[in-house]
């Protein structure tokens, strides 16, 4: 079962808002994946977001874009990141893990042969970004059939006829992409999510998420005041980027930040 | 013919009414967008089905496919052509000869009379060879729109005097250094640029690709190829070709072309970018060397590498050079209507000094691939046959590269 609504529910009763980091699987190495995800979860981490890396990864912004082919670079494949899921599972059997990417490695992988193997591994949320619900079949099915939440997005663009929708898919949470763009942009406006979050709210009582555009702790706070977790990506990123060929240095900077964001949106939230 | 056609004709239903309200084309099409995106893709569904039916909308985009195009292009007995290849007598349709050089200006032409009715003020377009670039640029310059085009850095060095004539017309160029530089990067690019100014921005796609009703729109504005063909054939000939021939880049020609005809018996032959060979893996043939995956918004044949990611293709004539195709054409390949193959870039380029120098007529690269399959086609026809090329540009772009590959420094 996904370890997602525990981990909510957890946290729920602590007062506290999800701090959700996401890294490319891959990035800058394959061997560096695994040591970063503990770093993340000993910083503070509630759920870790692991990117799939894509070649053609339409909505992100040039610093994940930059970190896909990084990933690529090396090679690294769905079965790879299944792969370092797994490794960190030995050690880590609580914090929940989601897997954020596109439909295409999936679809080549196999749909069912793709759920087996993730659920085997220890993955507990698969967000497809250019998946639809409309598209959803077979793939959102068979997730839930293996004990994976399928994971949505919401956009300010979304109508409330979708977001009913999108919210009837969904399961462990669900993604509100705070500004109109792509990942790592910055252009966000809190008090515009406050208002559609409280919209969101009312359609659903899985727990919402924010992210694109979190760029700092400032941000992060301000988020974790209104949200249920908050989604960090480009910004780690961009350190993962700064650090990467300097393996003892990157877990300590990466590290450092994450708690940066984690002190910020626990003092936001008390 | 397969089982799936044989099904579809003895119930007599129609090939052309495709794709359904979800925008499949059987397992194909959809809208495969990130969130963001779904409700811009939503309200320009709603947007083209209100224009679709317009009467006001279709007068307006007639008058203009009329006196600003030029349209109907004419169909043009290759005489000369035809004596050498002994066999089928060789029409060409003049697409070439639509203002900007290429068939590219009709739909761009239509989507921006939709972008005015859903009073945008910026029009966005990726490119690869820079026709459909100079199509959006010069329909952004007739109509007073802000205009900004992506173009793969790799595409604007091959294609210079298009990136010229684009910024003659006012055209913000900007060159994409993602991937492998070229169309599909460009289109990503386009896509990214769309979600951030989605108010003020229509995202004018090239070919009948990407989320539903790009497909589907785009083969409309298009369909007047076929339809004029049809006309022009029944009044030279005083009946239907036995077959049409285009090339298949993401497919717009040849969809334009073969739209009318779909239910007819006449043979249809869509022709891909064979580059060095399909045996080099040096080539742009997703129908013909792909298999069914997700890019771009839709779901169709993709060349990509045993773990779903997307492959650079080569091929010598920018246009083709694109890793996916339309959805439709994926779907007209499975149920067998349509046969796909492919010609080589030397093949091609043969193709391109035949017509040069037998009709005077020189065409694009993109089209001297249809040209190459028909050239081997017409020989195994009967000379009472006749069939129609889509000369589906102009070949003016193409002198540095055709220069270039003979060694010739211009």
């Amino acid at each position: 079962m996904s370890r997602l609504a525990p981990r909510f529910a957890e946290l729920r009763r602590a007062g506290r808002a999800a701090l959700v980091p996401y890294i490319t699987a891959g990035d800058p190495d394959k061997s560096a994946s695994v040591p970063l995800m503990h770093a993340l979860v000993k910083a503070g981490a509630d759920v870790l977001e692991l990117g799939v890396p894509f070649s053609d990864p339409m909505a992100d912004g040039p610093v994940i874009q930059r970190a896909c082919v990084r990933a690529l670079k090396h090679g690294t494949t769905l079965a790879d990141v299944l792969g370092m899921v797994r490794e960190f599972r030995r050690t880590d059997a609580r914090t929940p893990v989601v897997l954020m990417g596109y439909l295409n490695p999936v679809e080549a992988f196999g749909t069912e042969a793709f759920t087996v193997a993730a659920a085997e591994a220890g993955v507990d949320g698969v967000l497809s970004v250019d998946m639809p619900p409309e598209e959803a079949v077979p793939l959102a099915g068979l997730l839930r059939a293996r004990g994976i939440d399928p994971v949505f997005l919401l956009a300010p663009t979304t109508d409330a006829a979708r977001l009913q929708r999108i919210c009837e898919t969904a399961a462990g949470f669900v993604y509100y992409v705070a500004l109109k763009g792509v990942t790592g942009a910055a252009n966000l406006d809190v008090a515009e999510v406050r208002r559609r979050l409280e919209v969101v709210r009312r359609a659903t009582r899985l727990p919402v998420g924010v992210g694109f555009g979190v760029r700092d702790a400032h941000s992060a706070a301000q988020l974790a005041s209104v949200a249920d977790a908050v989604v960090v990506g480009s910004a780690i990123v961009d350190r993962v980027e700064e650090f990467g060929h300097r393996r003892a240095e990157l877990l300590t900077q990466v590290g450092a930040f994450v708690s940066e964001l984690r002190q910020a949106m626990d003092a936001a939230r008390v | 013919m397969s089982r799936a056609l044989e099904k579809t004709a003895s119930f007599r239903e129609s090939l052309r009414r495709v794709p359904d309200a979800n925008g499949h084309f059987g397992a194909y099409g959809g809208r495969f967008v990130a969130e963001t995106l779904m409700g811009p893709v939503e309200a320009l569904r709603l947007a083209y089905a209100q224009c679709r039916r317009d009467a006001d909308f279709q007068t307006e985009l007639q008058r203009d496919l009329r006196d600003f195009v030029g349209r109907p292009s004419p169909l043009y007995l290759a005489e000369r052509l035809t004596g050498e290849c002994r066999g089928a007598r060789i029409y060409l349709k003049r697409e070439d000869l639509d203002h900007t050089g290429a068939h590219k200006i009709n739909n761009a032409l239509g989507q921006a009379l939709l972008a005015k009715r859903m009073h945008k003020t910026r029009l966005i377009a990726e490119t690869g060879a820079g026709q459909h670039g100079v199509a959006t640029a010069t329909v952004a310059a007739r109509f007073g729109f802000e205009c900004v085009v992506y173009m793969g850095e790799e595409d604007m060095r091959r294609q210079a005097i298009n990136v010229y004539r684009m910024k003659l017309l006012g055209a913000k160029v900007v060159p994409v250094t993602s991937g492998s530089r070229t169309l599909k990067d460009a289109l990503n690019e386009a896509m990214r640029d769309w979600v951030a100014n989605v108010d003020s921005t229509f995202y004018v796609i090239g070919t009948v690709a990407g989320p539903h009703p790009y497909p589907m729109m785009v083969r409309d504005f298009h369909a007047c190829i076929g339809e004029e063909t049809r006309r022009q054939a029944l009044s030279a000939e005083g009946r239907l070709p036995d077959a049409l021939v285009a090339c298949v880049g993401g497919g717009s020609n040849a969809i334009g072309l073969f739209h009318a005809f779909l239910d007819d018996d006449v043979k249809l032959y869509g022709v891909e970018a064979g580059g060095e060979g399909l045996a080099s893996g040096k080539h742009a043939a997703s129908l013909s060397a792909g298999r069914s995956g997700v890019l771009h918004g839709n779901r169709t044949y993709l060349l990509e590498d045993a773990a779903g990611q997307i492959r650079e293709t080569h091929s010598i004539s920018a246009g083709l050079d694109y890793p996916g195709v339309g959805p439709e054409h994926a779907w007209l390949k499975d149920i067998g209507r349509v046969t796909y193959d492919t010609v080589t870039d030397t093949q091609a380029l043969q193709a391109f000094h035949a017509l040069t120098r037998k009709e005077g007529i020189m065409p694009a690269l993109e089209s001297a691939h249809a040209l190459a399959y028909a050239m081997q086609l017409a020989p195994r026809m009967q000379p009472e046959q006749f069939l129609v090329v889509n000369l589906s540009g102009r070949g003016d772009k193409d002198i540095d590269t055709v220069a270039r590959h003979e060694g010739i420094e211009l």
